[in-house]
């Protein structure tokens, strides 16, 4: 954190000073660790056997926030008896599909649910794999049966408390210390410490960011932390949560208001082709007819960004222009379209702020598929990589790519910075801050705003006199933006207030989204945002100091939803609404007034109190009980255990990464068996066992960032100031490797994967620390990604070692973890460097038509026993 | 004894240098227990004082690639890694130092931990070291145009159109601070921002640390925060806390900026026990004076008996 978000981190210092303990966990001691009270060395890839173990021990110890846990969480709640785990499947669960890789996810479900629409079979869950349909559940729970059986004395052999405890039964500390490399009394340490500092008078928090999602058991990492943090008390309580610090300063924005495939603004799902036929499937598979929770309102929410975008044409006649919205038809992700793009199958490419050819996995994949387009568009401060790869990239030194050959027109627009324009910025906490524009734009400088505005009114301008039914979808586009400036600027403050919503009939801004209709009298461009234009406000430029307000500080700002500044804050009470304790009050039911009160949003309904139980035929926010915290599944219970929504199991479960040196040594099946995989014979993936071969490749390698520099270096590596401040490429090594491979400290180093070799200055640390993993010593390596040809600081992309390997819930790529060689001295250069890596490809047996073993479980050569 | 124009000794050098009801003297505390070394420091001062880039240069001093303080780094972020012995208990409380470094001198020379059997503990040292605006500032004391001069703030400026870059001022800084810019001769460093003194705001370096590691104000109410600071420290079981430059009966007499480290000076690069260069002026010209005595008598005796 100390690396990626320094300014964030002082509030870490800060708790630090008021006598906070701080534990770092990494595969390396990084700037965070130096300021930590505890750093935990781990192997990369391993912290779903690390989180497993800590779950394990404070399940075995009963040091769980037992009032919190039954109350609050689905640990009461009794599964299928077809359910069966993955201790007697060697690693899978049940409802295994081979072919598809896929799962059925009926057995997983509750019992007296099986068959519920919210299950999904082998059909479905390809479908959600291929759509990362995982994604948007980022803003609510899946959908499964309100009413479910539970124990609350959790004795029942299938409750989820039980069931959960057997799952990691296998994680003791003898196996977190065998498969983690952790110390076993550093392990318990910090067991002892986070349980010790959860309960009713203290809490703890976990933080987390990239180097826990980008793996292809991503998703159940968060998970395998959400469960530790459920069973310990800490959701929903101040000084506790689970803190998903993201990667750039308004990212959390770009996944509300989405630049992604399968998402609408809200997390909507962008339509699927045969799921969503018509508008009332699509609102249906958002609002499940019969679940507590406000997405039962979804229809209003749908309709109402339909309004937004079609405006007048939209009409409840023509189902408000749902026909003119994409069809999802399979897998539209990134990786599968660069894969696309070398097969020929995509014309052209818009790349905004973007810089795929150094940011990416598998940077040649990236550069060969951009080279293989009709023409290609770039907006960035400065000439990126992925606008010049076409005659400087590593392709041309190596021939791929023939600078006079080379098919795709690249076209490079300027952008303005982000100082020089007017919008808002929202991050990590969901807090949506306005900037205004401080300067003017140089020379032919412009914002994102503008470019797509006047994009698509010349698009509609030359489309203005087609007859072809298609493009009624851009000529009925509501386009009317006011303009300013001698640039005719866009409005982004008339922008703001389109995505917050309004009465079409007055244009009155809507001040909740429970204001939004299905009927077509409102508009509202994203539904979590309503709320920040109320009263006619711009909430989000609010800037009242943090001395004049107390440490919640709502007038900093707005945060979604509706300003709430701390989700789920339900549970910052007791079942009986009173505060768990004084020291730890956040909000609690004022029984005289009738209202929950505190000094933040209650995220519950006001006036409901805690001893109200829905009737049995209530649905929607009326069958929210009084003590059902988490409003956003359909329970209303935390899950430590997911029936729905996740396509890789109900429950996180140790899987080797995609490429390790390691056999998985708790289950047969080594790898995340439902991954998404794109055999390609341009994405072999480095041997890992049970495949022999895996030796060509010993080390583990991982990336990261520098304070120094900003992600694929645009807005570093060519300003003078920050490009002194790390001048070279480098990678991290061990003095022990550096003995054993001849490194040299400041003398150059090459890594090797099966898709590239990659060069870089040597710095020889007792950072970097060799781990005694399955009773060997393994050395890990580390490289930061922010380098490639541009700039005042070049070098080799790290990038360009990774594969396309992706968790198959959300197909983020597996960039923190892989296998590698690390030779001294540079690599060759010019088509000798093809000749080495296929040299490496050959020794491993991963070149041409290699495919990997996925599904390994039952095999005659997996280890006998967990542990 | 201090006396007007004493080069030694506490002293308060505002007043000495002549101004009238000044300002309460500003400076910076660098409490380096909470630097995060994300180098703002460094940024933030080039910008502002438009101080060029020094080139791209890999030191290898782990994340050290500025080195030092000079003409074109007026803040200088050091890293510093060391291996602790095993069994240092590493969770009760915050991070203890080894009881004697493997260092001696400048920091980064040895590989840490290159030659140890076994796998040791880690601490990483951070500390951002900037020009001290000594009280008996031995650069001020020696330039010989009046271009190095005492602000009412109690800092050391250098008037860049007077400077004729004659760099007596760079052999004379004990701390090494002060240089000469390659590109134009003059002697450049930090002016603890005076132009945002004057305009009422902090400097850009204590303005952009994230964690208040670089803290700025009025030097007495800094000494007692500092003071503070190490007491809760020590309390708390980091004995190796200790200010560095502080102290008015130091051989500079204090400085304008000092610091908290959590190890030896030497460790950071820092001098252990600085003197003001010119401390010793008086006592040298005495015994030049009282040499030029003695010759002159060595000469009339000379010449007394010659007369034959």
């Amino acid at each position: 954190m100390a690396e990626a978000h320094p300014v964030g981190f002082q509030w870490v210092m800060e708790a630090k000073a008021r006598g906070a303990k701080v534990i770092h966990v990494d595969p390396r001691f990084t700037r965070t660790s130096a300021l930590a009270d505890t750093f935990v060395p781990l192997r990369a890839g391993s912290d779903v056997a690390f989180l497993g173990g800590i779950i394990n021990y404070v399940l075995q110890n009963e040091r769980d926030f037992r009032e919190y846990v039954v109350a609050y969480t689905n640990a009461a709640t009794i599964v299928s008896e077809e359910f069966v785990d993955a201790d007697d499947l060697d690693g899978l669960f049940s409802g295994f599909d081979p072919e598809t890789r896929t799962y059925d996810t009926s057995s997983w479900q509750y019992e007296g649910t099986e068959g519920h629409e919210g299950d999904a079979g082998s059909a479905e869950s390809h479908a959600d794999r291929e759509t990362a349909s995982g994604l948007q559940h980022e803003s609510h729970g899946g959908a499964t049966a309100s009413q479910t059986q539970r124990d609350e004395t959790l004795q029942h052999p299938r409750c989820v408390y039980q069931i959960l405890k057997r799952h990691f039964a296998r994680y003791t500390p003898e196996t977190v210390e065998r498969v983690c490399g952790v110390p076993q009394d550093t392990f318990l340490e910090v067991c002892d410490a986070w349980a010790s500092n959860s309960g009713r008078e203290r809490t703890t928090m976990l933080v987390y960011s990239v180097g826990w999602t980008q793996h292809t058991t991503g998703v159940q990492y968060i998970r395998a932390g959400a469960i530790l943090q459920l069973l310990l008390g800490n959701v929903g309580r101040p000084g506790g949560g689970i803190m998903a610090l993201r990667g750039h300063a308004s990212i959390q924005g770009s996944t509300d208001i989405p630049t992604l495939f399968n998402l609408l603004p809200g997390y909507l799902p962008m339509p699927h082709h045969e799921q969503h036929e018509t508008l009332q499937m699509w609102i249906d598979e958002m609002s499940h007819p019969g679940q507590k929770g406000v997405w039962s309102d979804a229809g209003a929410f749908g309709v109402s960004l339909l309004k937004a975008y079609w405006g007048d044409a939209a009409t409840a006649e023509n189902d408000y222009c749902y026909g003119y919205l994409p069809r999802m038809t399979g897998d539209h992700g990134t990786y599968q379209q660069v894969l696309d793009m070398i097969e020929g199958k995509i014309s052209g490419y818009f790349l905004l702020g973007q810089n795929p050819a150094v940011g990416s996995a598998h940077g040649k994949a990236q550069r060969l598929g951009m080279a293989n387009l009709d023409w290609l568009v770039v907006r960035d401060l400065f000439l990126i990589e992925s606008a010049t790869f076409w005659q400087d990239g590593p392709e041309v030194a190596t021939g791929e790519i023939v600078p006079e050959e080379c098919r795709t027109e690249v076209f490079f627009l300027p952008a303005a910075s982000h100082v020089e324009k007017e919008g808002t910025f929202t991050q990590t906490q969901r807090l949506l801050q306005w900037r205004e524009k401080a300067v003017e734009p140089e020379a032919d400088c412009r914002s994102e705003l503008w470019f797509f505005y006047h994009l698509g009114r010349m698009v509609k301008e030359r489309l203005a006199d087609s007859t072809e039914r298609r493009d009624r979808a851009v000529l009925d586009l509501a386009w009317d933006y006011p303009t300013h400036g001698v640039h005719d600027e866009p409005s982004a403050e008339v922008v703001l207030q389109e995505i917050n919503g309004y009465q079409v009939a007055d244009r009155t801004p809507l001040s909740s989204f429970t204001e939004l209709r299905d009927d077509g009298s409102t508009v509202g461009g994203c539904w979590i945002y309503t709320g920040v234009y109320a009263d006619g406000v711009n909430q989000a430029a609010r800037r009242k100091p943090r001395s004049e307000q107390d440490e919640v500080a709502s007038e900093w700002g707005w945060a979604w939803p509706a300003n709430r500044r701390l989700l789920y804050n339900r549970a910052s009470a007791d079942p009986q609404g009173r505060p768990w304790s004084e020291r730890k009050k956040y909000m609690w039911w004022d029984e005289d007034k009738r209202e929950w009160s505190g000094p933040d949003v209650p995220d519950f309904e006001r006036d409901k109190a805690p001893s109200y139980r829905a009737p049995d035929d209530a649905s929607g926010v009326a069958a929210i009980n009084g003590d059902d915290p988490f409003i956003m599944q359909s329970d209303g219970k935390g899950w430590l255990y997911s029936p729905v929504g996740l396509v890789d199991g109900p429950m996180p479960t140790h899987y080797e990464a995609a490429e390790s040196p390691f056999r998985n040594s708790i289950y047969g099946q080594q790898g995340n068996p439902t991954r998404k995989v794109y055999e390609r014979d341009a994405n072999p993936t480095n041997p890992s066992p049970p495949e022999p071969h895996a030796d060509v490749f010993p080390f583990i390698f991982t990336t990261s960032r520098l304070t120094e520099h900003h992600t694929a270096g645009a807005m570093s590596r060519y300003v003078e100031y920050l490009a002194e401040l790390q001048p070279a490429m480098f990678v991290e090594v061990s003095p022990e490797l550096a003995q054993e491979r001849g490194l040299e400290h400041l003398g150059w180093a090459h890594v090797v994967t099966a898709r590239a070799a990659v060069e870089a200055r040597v710095l020889v640390t007792d950072r970097m620390v060799p781990l005694r993993v399955e009773n060997r010593v393994v050395h890990q390596v580390w490289l930061p990604y922010h380098w490639g040809q541009g700039g005042l600081t070049t070098g080799d992309s790290a990038n360009d070692l990774l594969s396309i390997n992706l968790d198959p819930n959300v197909l983020i790529q597996e960039s923190k973890v892989g296998t590698c060689d690390v030779r001294p001295g540079r690599r060759p250069t010019g088509p000798a460097l093809l000749d080495y890596v296929a040299d490496y490809r050959r020794r491993a047996g991963v070149a041409g038509d290699h495919r990997i073993p996925i599904v390994t479980a039952g095999q005659a050569d997996a280890s006998a026993e967990g542990d | 004894m201090v006396s007007r124009n004493s080069l030694s000794g506490p002293l308060d050098p505002t007043p000495d240098a002549g101004y009238v009801d000044p300002p309460a003297r500003k400076g910076f505390f660098t409490d380096t227990s909470v630097c995060i070394g994300c180098k703002a420091c460094e940024v933030a001062c080039k910008e502002w004082n438009e101080v060029p880039s020094d080139g791209l240069n890999l030191l290898g001093l782990s994340f050290d690639n500025t080195g030092s303080l000079g003409a074109d780094s007026w803040r200088h972020v050091a890293f510093i890694e060391q291996s602790r012995p095993v069994g240092a208990q590493s969770f009760e409380g915050p991070p203890t130092g080894p009881s004697g470094t493997s260092f001696l001198g400048m920091p980064g020379t040895a590989l840490p931990g290159a030659s140890q059997d076994g796998r040791t503990d880690l601490r990483w040292l951070m500390a951002s070291d900037v020009c001290k605006h000594c009280t008996h500032a031995a650069c001020l004391d020696v330039c010989p145009t009046g271009s190095l001069f005492r602000t009412e703030f109690g800092t050391v400026v250098v008037q860049e159109d007077i400077c004729n870059g004659c760099g007596y001022c760079v052999s004379a800084c004990p701390y090494g601070v002060i240089d000469r810019r390659e590109t134009d001769g003059r002697a450049w460093k930090c002016t603890l921002c005076y132009d945002r003194l004057k305009g009422d705001a902090e400097p850009a370096c204590a303005k952009a640390c994230p964690t208040d590691s670089i803290q700025f104000g009025d030097l007495d109410e800094l000494r007692e925060r500092a003071d503070r600071r190490v007491a809760a420290l020590q309390g708390a079981g980091v004995t190796e806390a200790r200010l560095y430059g502080h102290d008015e009966s130091d051989g500079v007499g204090g400085d304008g900026a000092f610091f908290l480290l959590l190890d030896e000076p030497e460790v950071y690069g820092l001098p252990p026990d600085p003197v003001v260069t010119t401390k010793d002026l008086p006592d040298m010209w005495r015994h030049a004076g009282l040499a030029a005595l003695a010759m002159a008598a060595g000469v009339v005796a000379a010449f007394a008996g010659a007369r034959r």
